[in-house]
């Protein structure tokens, strides 16, 4: 190979690169090592993880313990859909283009809006996503959100508008734990490009969306909701009520915890929106020969195209994770996903009764609650030694709610396993000893 | 008609297969009653839900998912996957996408259930293996980057840009600097203008010299006081190493501006070359390119960044970091919050872990001289292929842009079909699916004519290369005896050329409720296309 080149050595082929530039030691890096070792390294430092095979979980906050069918896994190993790129030669890429147009009706049909994207790169980044898109559409330069938006999404926001030279203002949550609908009117100005909200709530709560959408509105302000996908077949769409965005976490369809990531975002809006989209989008098309096929289109929003006019710049989304998605959504199906939300539903607020302790958000909740619990740190320790992971503590996030403990439930967590977790709070509560 | 010729042209890669059957949608499959799912036994008081829920925030109809069995959904993306061409089961040049095997064993460690099944707010004290990989995984990028300090956070190559400019904004602002122009070479990938306007900056364009490398002068000129960075990939999108690589460093940082690194071509200098060596000040990497994950037909992927001391401070929060023992005991590892100058979170959680857990694998068993062997053999592959494709019969047709050796890829134009053979890039880019390849990058780098972006990378043969340059001269020969062939290609894929044009201006992105056979809902999709396009 070198003759053909031309060269001498392969060291005659970096004369390129200047010699002060040069690496002139080997890399201080470990020996590779075979594949067996590498399993055996990688397996023991999986085993110092504490996974959710390993104890009863009802940590939620943003991503969620679901039972993920084995179907899932079997599609998206294959090698067709694991190892091309983006599909830039549609003729060669049908099955992707039409997962991506597949995932795009699911996602509409569950948020209620008419267009979707095919994947961003996750909830929380998803959101400023939205925001930029607002920014130009209204050429405003203000963001109102509410303090019921997940706290990562909100922290998102803030570090993105740092670049975007925008504001964001926060509506705060009433004593009951949801969005103050007053504080909300009085936070959206003239200047207010878009306005956030959370369906459910980062507490749980199911807001009242309607008047809250009205007074985010009042201005002409972008309405943008995130939704957790999963509760959709039992809580009425966000499209429903007149939001110009749902979008957010995709990890509740078929994805994998994997201490965070990957998952997919989501981004549906209205139709006025689809040429101001951020990301992937597939369209239905005819080849040559007539025959119905599917492209990546709208192009000219995006980045390779459109350079610094684009919509955003985001190049490589999370195709796979999308498949996931849809595959997930099809094992579901029309009635399974109802009959789900119904049993999440209702094993909510069986857990709400049961743990008996004061709730921050009284009202109505879907998949997950919070609730004060006056010796936390007395909770953990006893919980963690029995197995049981109590939920997350809100304090960091949210200093008026120091004692508050945000509960999750999923079709995984039974009965028993709540009465436990129940049993353990009354235990901690009444100071008997473990 | 095209269609005449096609029985005709098939003879590449034999039959067609599963090509003739029109696409029929999972949402077309569905027939009313038919299910998947069956859920786990109520446990608990069956409470009607109007009971539970205000009447305002119920749904009243069901959403439309497809409502179809098991073994259905199975074969509907068993088929569906059929019509993918994939890195498995060929040759996929991709210049710039960096497309080498991904190692089987990446994706049985990702799943085991300590790493797939952990949620992302673990206690870290029973999160110690994570926390450690993602350390270890910090420290080997740190070391090739040449540079001290590491984020994982970011989601892909894009979303590493982003960092790195929101982390010069900072930067400057610290010092009291208000600075408002990133400079960028025409050659640059799409993402970088696109970053500098979402970072709140100007893009000014740098000039590329006669050699393909930055133009110093162009530079010089344009590197003021109110310039924030320069964002730069080296070697560039022409697979060239720009020589004056130290000169722009030093032009750059006397401005008092940042040097950016696009990482995308990471896979030519591997612990050959470090770019914290070169000058450069943030790096960020493409783990779905040169550590392995696989690119997933669109992601996922990830895009950790690499900074100096100077940036340290204003790294997204959390960082991962190891604390000593308690008593000289093990150490431990955390996530530290407590960053005040921090620019704050890019994403939720901690970036995409199961990323990380196949990139340390890899990094792992190819260990330090493993990873400067890919990039040597990454190299030598190119330049092979290079070599080759200057040979009589096709370099007159498809000569090289810049006559010099490459790094890991190279760019050819196709000027000399188009004016000799009368068939554009597209044409011969469409004909190379008939052969089972996957065609290279085409029409980028924008300055290049009729541009063909070529990345073989170091995990194909010499055989592979070999029918790669067979292929090209088969093309060539036939377009010279009938242009046609190419302009009309291809004939054995799934479909033929797509209607991309139509596509964009009467955009159906979205089955029509309810599933319908397939030249009905085309038809309905047509006559509701108010009801998904704007006029």
């Amino acid at each position: 190979m070198l003759a053909a080149i031309g060269a001498s050595s392969l060291e005659d082929l970096f004369t390129e690169i200047p010699a002060g530039v040069r690496l002139e030691r080997p890399l201080d890096l470990p020996e590779g090592v075979s594949e067996q070792e590498v399993t055996d390294e990688l397996g023991a430092l999986a085993r110092r993880n504490r996974s959710c095979d390993e104890e009863v979980s009802f940590v939620g906050a943003g991503m969620y313990d679901h039972y993920v069918p084995a179907l899932v896994d079997s599609i998206t190993q294959r090698s067709e859909y694991l190892t091309p790129y983006t599909p830039y030669q549609p003729e060669i890429s049908q099955g992707g283009l039409q997962v991506m147009f597949e995932f795009q009706t699911a996602i509409s049909e569950l948020t209620g809006l008419p267009v979707s994207n095919a994947s961003l790169y996750e909830g929380p980044s998803s959101v400023p996503a939205a925001g930029y898109m607002a920014l130009s559409e209204t050429g405003r330069s203000k963001f109102v959100c509410s303090r019921g938006l997940h706290p990562h999404a909100r922290e998102t926001l803030r570090t993105y508008s740092a670049g975007f030279g925008s504001e964001v203002v926060e509506a705060p949550l009433t004593d009951d734990g949801v969005t103050d609908v007053g504080a909300l009117a009085e936070a959206v100005d003239e200047d207010t490009a878009a306005v956030f909200l959370s369906q459910p709530n980062f507490l749980g709560a199911v807001e009242d969306l309607e008047p809250l959408v009205e007074a985010a509105r009042r201005t002409g302000a972008l309405v943008v909701c995130s939704a957790d996908p999963l509760t959709l077949g039992v809580l009425r769409p966000p499209g429903d009520f007149d939001v110009d965005i749902c979008l957010g976490e995709g990890q509740t369809l078929g994805g994998r915890l994997d201490f965070g990531g990957p998952s997919f975002g989501f981004f549906a809006a209205k139709e006025r929106f689809i040429r101001r989209m951020p990301g992937r989008i597939a369209g239905e098309t005819v080849d040559a020969d007539g025959r119905r096929g599917f492209v990546l289109t709208l192009q000219t929003r995006e980045q390779h195209i459109r350079r610094e006019k684009a919509t955003h710049n985001i190049c490589t989304a999370q195709a796979l994770n999308a498949l996931a998605g849809v595959v997930y959504l099809s094992w579901l199906g029309r009635t399974g996903i109802v009959e789900l939300g119904e049993l999440m539903l209702r094993r909510t607020h069986y857990a709400r009764e049961q743990l008996g302790a004061e709730p921050i958000n009284p009202g109505p909740v879907v998949r997950e609650f919070a609730v004060r619990v006056p010796d936390l740190d007395a909770l953990f320790a006893r919980a963690r030694e029995e197995g049981v992971n109590p939920g997350y503590r809100l304090g960091d996030d949210y200093p008026e709610y120091a004692d508050g403990l945000l509960v999750a439930i999923t079709e995984r967590r039974t009965r028993r396993e709540i009465d436990r977790l129940a049993g353990l709070v009354a235990a901690v509560r009444q100071g008997v000893p473990a | 008609m095209a269609a005449s010729t096609t029985d005709a042209r098939t003879d590449v890669l034999g039959g067609p297969g599963t090509a003739v059957r029109e696409a029929v949608t999972i949402f077309e499959r569905s027939r009313s009653g038919r299910r998947a799912f069956a859920p786990p036994a109520t446990d608990v008081p069956e409470t009607p839900v109007s009971e539970l829920l205000p009447e305002g925030a119920i749904r009243r109809e069901p959403p439309a998912l497809p409502e179809v069995s098991e073994p259905e959904i199975v074969r509907h993306y068993n088929n569906l996957s059929k019509k993918n061409f994939d890195l498995d089961t060929g040759f996929y040049p991709l210049g710039s996408c960096t497309m080498k095997h991904n190692p089987k064993v990446n994706e049985r460690v990702a799943a085991l259930p300590g790493h797939a099944r952990l949620h992302p707010l673990q206690d870290p004290e029973h999160a110690q293996g994570a926390l450690e990989l993602m350390w270890r995984l910090q420290g080997a990028l740190a070391e090739i980057a040449g540079l001290p300090h590491v984020s994982l956070q970011p989601s892909a190559g894009s979303h590493g840009e982003l960092a790195g400019l929101l982390l010069t904004r900072a930067y400057h602002e610290d010092r009291g600097e208000r600075r408002t122009k990133v400079l960028t070479p025409d050659t640059a990938h799409g993402t970088n203008p696109a970053t500098v306007v979402m970072a709140g900056y100007e893009v000014v364009k740098v000039g590329t010299a006669d050699d393909g490398g930055i133009d110093l002068d162009d530079l010089r000129e344009k590197a003021g006081d109110d310039v924030a960075c320069l964002m730069l990939t080296n070697p560039n999108t022409l697979g060239l190493f720009d020589r004056r690589i130290e000169e722009i460093a030093g032009v750059v940082h006397e401005a008092g501006a940042t040097l950016y690194y696009d990482g995308a071509n990471l896979n030519a200098v591997m612990g050959i070359s470090r770019p914290g060596d070169m000058g450069f000040d943030i790096v960020h990497f493409n783990l779905h390119k040169t550590f392995t994950q696989p690119h997933g037909g669109g992601g996922p992927g990830a895009g950790p960044i690499a900074v100096s001391d100077r940036i340290e401070p204003f790294l997204p929060r959390p960082q991962v970091v190891r604390r000593a023992g308690d008593n000289g005991g093990e150490p431990r590892f955390d996530l530290d919050f407590d960053r005040p100058k921090s620019i704050g979170r890019l994403r939720g959680f901690q970036g995409n872990y199961g990323v990380f857990v196949r990139s340390y694998a890899y990094i792992r068993q190819l260990g330090r001289d493993g990873l400067r062997d890919v990039s040597e053999t990454a190299v030598l592959n190119a330049n092979y292929l290079r070599a080759r494709l200057a040979e009589e019969g096709v370099g007159e047709y498809l000569p090289i842009a810049f006559d010099r050796l490459c790094m890991h890829e190279f760019v050819l134009s196709g000027r000399g079909a188009k004016e000799k053979l009368g068939v554009r890039t597209l044409d011969i880019a469409k004909r190379m699916l008939d052969h089972g390849v996957h065609p290279p990058t085409v029409y980028f780098p924008l300055l290049v004519d009729e541009a063909l972006m070529i990345e073989p990378t170091e995990t194909e043969t010499k055989e592979t290369l070999d029918a790669f340059c067979d292929s090209v001269r088969t093309i060539l020969e036939e377009a010279a005896r009938d242009p046609e062939i190419a302009r009309n290609a291809p004939y054995t894929t799934p479909v033929r050329r797509l209607d991309e044009a139509g596509a964009a201006r009467r955009p159906v992105v979205r089955q029509r409720a309810g599933g319908e056979p397939p030249g009905d809902a085309r038809r309905a999709a047509d006559s509701s296309a108010g009801g998904h396009a704007p006029a």
